[in-house]
């Protein structure tokens, strides 16, 4: 292939340029929308209400974000969402290694049909109205407990797992170390945890990501304000029109707000989006790397 | 598995005895998942049986009394004038979604695997993967912003002469705004299953397509698709198993009293009747015991399809 390079055919040329205009249309696509609600975001609420902002902010103002360090709701919702996630991804983790493991054990009698009792809830899931009916007689409506029992295993991510477990680990490994007097227990603490170490990772992001970024199961579960996370929050900001406009400062003169609520709008999805956002470049390979795992079959 | 005659059946439940208990502190560990897997997933399912019943509060799931005739619920469903609208709705939005969804993935990895720029290949794949990590919420806020009245996209018609749309309010513009959004989210992550399919064709078979004079096009043809085409086809029919439960917390938000003619699938209808309006609960579970019973058919044939055609199934 190395010669190739030399003497490009003019059929190579063709295929270069095409390729290289598909992967900038890509990034342009993906860029201009985040772009333009940062640019909104952080632009006078005249430029944006004349529509004179596309990716670069105009007489750049933080009156917007000014507001929202002002809106109870938003930080409470800041600061439910951080618990939710960090509390839950902890349950998470636990969780899925206590199933993962046992389940990738060869000489584990019932594992088969222990790992159907799982798998099938993944083909076969009961209706909503049950699902709820559940959850209020367990007496879980409206408390901390229900944005992190519920889910405390997802599945899929239990089965990447128990893969990685089953095709990392040799059973020579465990056998020797069962030969020399270790508990099961004690595999699992001083060998197979940390021999780990990047699946958990893997699975600490993936969990992290979707506590962070759920919104349904608050939405229909808790009905006290000062419990909703972040999306619930961002949503009834952002659907309701009245909401917003009372964050808008009371001071400004009534044609500035309306311009001022528009800003208001994108400051809000910035913020909302802006753990992820900064978080991501330094995680993006273990998600890469994640999605690998777990399209190798197990 | 047969077992050899010479072990009695007492043995064998010796056997069994110490397989356990040399190993009970596995079951130790498996116990709070086997407790939480009961718990939430297979009591949910136990109280499905609501769908059969006249549920009242007063008398919980066991105490309600059965509807006559048992099937009451369902029969309401399949007669009335919403089932063959949310029928439609449901299957037409699936369709087009993984329609659409199938080839900007395969592209996008292809592209990449071909680039000859490493940085620029990391650049475009890391910033095509972000958004997927970005919520729902957002996502479709995004969208609405983008597309009101004073957005830049009405903005941008305005300005060429046209008369600006309503696009969040119009039927006919919903089941393409959900696809392309859809898109636009998750073609950078689902690309990722595609590049490690190509990562995985043995370099033998480019350098003898190369010998044999074949063109990069030629080879892309002839190499690189046939051997992404099982996990393409596993991927799609899996989806096609999903039709009638996909995900619908994204239809919920953009769905409003406007758009409902085109965004109302059997998700929402059986939300919004058990949950957000009605409280009819045992009619709710009866959709969407049919629903998931639908699903579970589906997904074992496709499973079962999928097997044969590419050999790759989901269990």
């Amino acid at each position: 292939m190395q010669a190739k390079h030399l003497k490009k055919t003019t059929s190579e040329w063709v295929f270069d340029v095409i390729n290289t205009l598909l992967l900038t249309f890509s990034l342009v696509i993906v860029l201009i929308p985040l772009l333009h609600v940062i640019a909104q975001s952080l632009s006078s609420p005249n430029q944006v209400i004349a529509g004179r902002v596309f990716i670069i902010p105009k007489d750049i103002s933080l009156m917007a974000y000014k507001e929202i360090f002002r809106s109870k709701l938003l930080l409470s919702g800041y600061g439910n969402s951080i618990l939710y996630t960090v509390l839950g991804t902890i349950v998470n983790i636990t969780m899925t290694i206590l199933c993962a493991y046992p389940l990738s054990r060869k000489d584990f009698l019932g594992r088969k049909w222990m790992m159907w009792l799982f798998v099938f809830t993944m083909i076969f899931s009961a209706p909503l109205i049950p699902t709820y009916l559940n959850i209020r007689n367990l007496r879980m409506l409206d408390s901390l407990w229900v944005m992190l029992l519920p889910g405390a295993i997802n599945v899929y991510n239990m089965v990447v797992a128990r893969t990685f477990f089953m095709s990392t680990i040799p059973d020579e490994m465990i056998e020797a170390a069962e030969l020399d007097g270790a508990s099961d227990l004690q595999v699992v603490w001083h060998l197979v945890l940390p021999l780990s170490k990047s699946i958990l990772a893997v699975l600490t992001l993936f969990y992290a990501v979707s506590h962070w970024n759920s919104y349904f199961d608050a939405f229909i579960y808790l009905s006290s304000e000062d419990k909703l996370p972040l999306q619930v929050v961002l949503r009834n900001i952002l659907a309701n029109a009245k909401m917003i406009e009372e964050m808008a400062d009371a001071t400004v003169e009534q044609s500035q707000r309306l311009a001022l609520v528009e800003v208001l709008k994108y400051a809000v999805i910035v913020f909302g989006s802006l753990p992820v956002i900064l978080l991501y470049p330094f995680v993006q390979k273990h998600f890469v790397k994640g999605v690998m795992v777990g399209s190798l079959k197990g | 598995m047969t077992t050899p005659p010479a072990i009695n059946k007492k043995s064998r439940a010796r056997v069994i005895y110490h397989g356990i208990m040399r190993h009970w502190q596995l079951y130790l560990l498996m116990l709070l998942p086997i407790v939480w897997v009961i718990t939430f997933k297979y009591v949910p399912i136990w109280g499905s049986q609501i769908a059969f019943k006249d549920y009242k509060f007063a008398h919980g799931i066991a105490g309600s009394a059965w509807a006559t005739p048992i099937y009451k619920h369902f029969l309401k469903f399949f007669t009335s004038n919403q089932f063959q609208r949310l029928m439609t709705n449901t299957i037409g939005l699936s369709l087009y979604n993984i329609l659409v969804g199938i080839f900007p993935p395969i592209i996008l990895a292809i592209a990449l695997n071909y680039c000859r720029s490493k940085v620029y290949s990391k650049t475009v794949q890391m910033v095509t993967y972000m958004p997927y990590f970005i919520s729902t919420v957002l996502v479709v806020s995004i969208l609405t912003q983008m597309l009101s009245l004073s957005g830049i996209v009405n903005k941008a018609i305005e300005a060429t002469g046209g008369k600006a749309i309503q696009f969040l309010s119009k039927p006919g513009w919903f089941k393409t705004l959900y696809v392309f959004s859809e898109v636009w989210q998750k073609t950078g992550y689902n690309a990722v299953v595609y590049i490690a399919a190509l990562a995985a064709i043995s370099p033998e078979l480019h350098e003898a397509a190369i010998v044999d004079g074949a063109n990069i096009w030629q080879r892309i043809l002839h190499v690189d698709i046939p051997g992404i085409l099982p996990t393409a086809i596993t991927l799609t029919i899996m989806a096609c198993g999903r039709i009638l439960t996909m995900g619908y917390e994204k239809v919920l938000l953009m769905q409003n009293l406007q758009n409902m003619r085109a965004s109302d699938i059997i998700s929402t209808y059986v939300y919004r009747i058990g949950l957000a309006e009605g409280m009819q609960f045992s009619y709710s579970t009866a959709i969407g015991l049919f629903q998931s019973v639908v699903s579970l058919l589906m997904l074992t044939l496709v499973n079962g399809l999928s097997r044969k055609l590419s050999d790759n199934s989901l269990w």
